[in-house]
């Protein structure tokens, strides 16, 4: 177990130290790169079926107990996200191969991405809050130099502002940090959630939940603080965007799922309306600055924000069943949307450019990848039955339940509008006649065989979001095991501190 | 560029010294102050004052390793030294000591192996920015 649960660090590491170590040796490191990411693929499904099986598993680790030491926790939302990370491991690191230049691999691209598939496994796993901030600065160190790697001049104007906002987050995050510390005295997150339950201050408690909610509301990107990061993620390459875009802000959704099942408890009706509140304007605002893009991956940016407004709705519902909504649906967004990405990654290998109006034609020629843009276009805008019908299904539900009816229109009409923009992207990329060739943009007319190394993790990626839509029944169940874990903080606190929880049994008694 | 006598000359004695030094820093560090952040430092110093009065190619050649391979061993050192606990079953970065102490070095443990992993890395991180730099002229 023990192994087990250190190991989704360990694989990255070792992976990392070993290209690191062979700098110069190009082919040795693609190929290390593809194993280690393989190799993270696997544990983590291992680590999810443990869990699944044995409930929360925790480490201490040097041996030093809680609350003095760091603890890792592997509870089933950590697990899943362990799993979706070692997916896009391996599928972008497969994809870099093919769609990387040779000058960003020598400057380090490979040993950077485990680096940073290290740091957002940290970030999933650490039960200590302190320790989440390490992490938080292992992944945005190595992102930081990923979005600016190549020197191209949008690149370094879209690197500023990711810097800059991400440095302004972890400066408001350090601080509730401090702060949190100052009012309880420990930062295991076990030991908070006790403490801050049985608070007697809740003016201060809800002031350092809000803290908290600006700091990771900045890196999940939600409305109001989402305008760094249509600004940034079009620049970088391809595959570094499609990293970005599946799994660095879903961090931020993640660590929001956390403090407010764990931690900030003390008054869901106030908190967790602002969370709803927040949740129907960032889905609203994403979609309609989608609607006003002529860009494919600035269009698949906006979208990312209105996405992370469906995650916050579930977390914000604060049911079961909305939880779970919210887990199934950043599993399904996470692989749908590094899969579009990804195909705007072969669209700028064909023709070069990602403006809409220059491009067109691509069905006639390449129908395959048509197709392979269809099912994550479709199953983002949540047609069955593909895995985004199922993610919406089950977060309306949740709202009707719950009486909350603005949100749930909100969702639908963002729903609609997202198909708009997928058909306007389907409309002009593939559909419209090919525009006149602009000789400023190098086009290449190659077969999708030779393009295999791009379409092969596409495929896969999209093979993935159909088997979710229609074999959805293990999904469901596991993220609704995922959710009753989540809303039941003692488990979490049982498998880090179990002595903690006799003295709440005996005060109730 | 003209090199300063003193220094020039100071240095092939300091050189010596000072990796000496930052090795006795590093042995020391366990318990009082000193350890591999700082010891790395020391011998950091020592070659980059080293490049100060030669050029660059010497420099590197009395090095005689990449300062990219020291970053590699050193955390490969470090994280091979967490990892050995897990052989015994024991959680991750749980330090085992010997129990004899050895003659110079004092008590050897995987703690004090983590810390030559760390003395690696600074000076792999410090080098290769002092090379940079002065390769950009």
């Amino acid at each position: 177990m023990n192994v087990l649960l250190v190991s989704p660090l360990i694989i990255p590491f070792i992976t990392g130290i070993i290209l690191i170590l062979m700098w110069k040796n190009r082919p040795a490191q693609r190929a290390i790169s593809i194993v280690g990411s393989a190799a993270l693929f696997i544990v983590s499904i291992i680590l999810l079926l443990t869990v699944w099986e044995e409930g929360i598993q925790a480490v201490q680790i040097g041996g030093w107990p809680a609350p003095y030491g760091i603890t890792l926790v592997a509870d089933l939302l950590s697990a899943i996200m362990i799993v979706l990370a070692g997916l896009m491991a391996i599928s972008v690191a497969f994809y870099s191969l093919a769609s990387m230049d040779s000058e960003r691999e020598a400057f380090g691209y490979h040993p950077l991405f485990h680096i940073l598939m290290m740091g957002i496994c940290g970030s999933f796993l650490t039960g200590d809050l302190f320790n989440l901030y390490v992490w938080f600065e292992v992944m945005l160190i190595s992102s930081f130099v990923l979005v600016a790697l190549g020197g191209e001049r949008a690149q370094l104007e879209g690197g500023i502002k990711y810097v800059t906002l991400n440095l302004i987050s972890s400066a408001i995050f350090l601080a509730a940090v401090g702060l949190i510390y100052g009012l309880v005295g420990t930062l295991n997150m076990a030991d908070l959630s006790v403490q801050l339950r049985e608070s007697d201050q809740p003016g201060i408690v809800l002031t350092l939940a809000m803290l908290f909610l600006i700091a990771f509301g900045l890196k999940a990107a939600v409305f109001p603080l989402y305008f760094w990061l249509p600004a940034s993620y079009h620049t970088p390459p391809v595959a570094v965007s499609a990293i970005f875009s599946g799994l660095l802000t879903k961090v931020g959704v993640y660590t929001l799922i956390r403090v407010f099942t764990l931690l900030f408890i003390i008054d869901p009706a106030y908190t967790h309306t602002i969370l709803l509140v927040i949740a129907g304007f960032t889905m609203l605002s994403g979609v309609l600055g989608a609607a006003a893009q002529n860009e494919f991956r600035r269009i698949l940016s906006f979208h990312i924000v209105s996405q992370i407004g469906y995650m916050v709705m579930g977390l914000a519902l604060y049911t079961p069943l909305a939880i779970a909504g919210a887990v199934f649906y950043i599993t399904h967004h996470i692989v749908v949307k590094t899969n579009l990405f990804l195909v705007s990654g072969v669209v700028h290998r064909l023709r070069g450019t990602y403006q809409l109006k220059k491009l067109g034609g691509i069905y006639q020629l390449y129908p395959l990848l048509g197709v392979l843009f269809l099912i994550p276009a479709f199953s983002l805008a949540g047609i069955p039955p593909l895995s985004g019908f199922w993610a919406k299904f089950v977060l309306i539900r949740a709202g009707l339940e719950t009486n909350q009816y603005i949100i749930v229109v909100v969702a639908l009409i963002v729903s609609l509008l997202t198909i708009f923009s997928m058909t306007k992207i389907w409309a002009e990329v593939f559909w419209k006649a090919e525009p006149e060739p602009d000789p400023a943009y190098p086009r290449e007319d190659l077969s999708l065989g030779a393009l295999a190394g791009y379409v092969l993790p596409i495929a896969a990626l999209a093979a993935v979001t159909i088997v979710i839509g229609l074999f959805s029944e293990p999904f469901v169940r596991l993220a609704i095991d995922a959710a009753e874990q989540l809303l039941d903080p003692n488990q979490y606190i049982h498998a880090v501190r179990p002595e903690l929880l006799e003295g709440i049994v005996q005060a109730q008694n | 560029m003209q090199f300063s006598v003193i220094l020039s000359t100071a240095i092939r004695y300091m050189l010596p010294l000072m990796l000496i030094f930052s090795v006795f820093i590093l042995l020391r560090g366990h318990n009082e102050p000193g350890g591999g952040f700082i010891g790395g430092l020391v011998a950091a110093a020592a070659f980059a004052l080293y490049s100060f009065t030669s050029n660059l190619d010497e420099v590197r050649r009395a090095l005689r390793v990449e300062p990219r391979t020291l970053i590699g061993s050193g955390l490969l050192v470090a994280v091979s030294s967490a990892s050995l606990s897990l052989f015994f079953g024991l959680p991750f970065m749980t330090g085992l000591w010997y129990d004899e102490p050895l003659p110079v070095i004092g008590k050897v443990g995987t703690p004090f192996i983590f810390d030559v992993g760390v003395y690696l890395v600074v000076i792999g991180v410090t080098l290769l920015i002092v090379f940079s730099l002065t390769e950009e002229e």
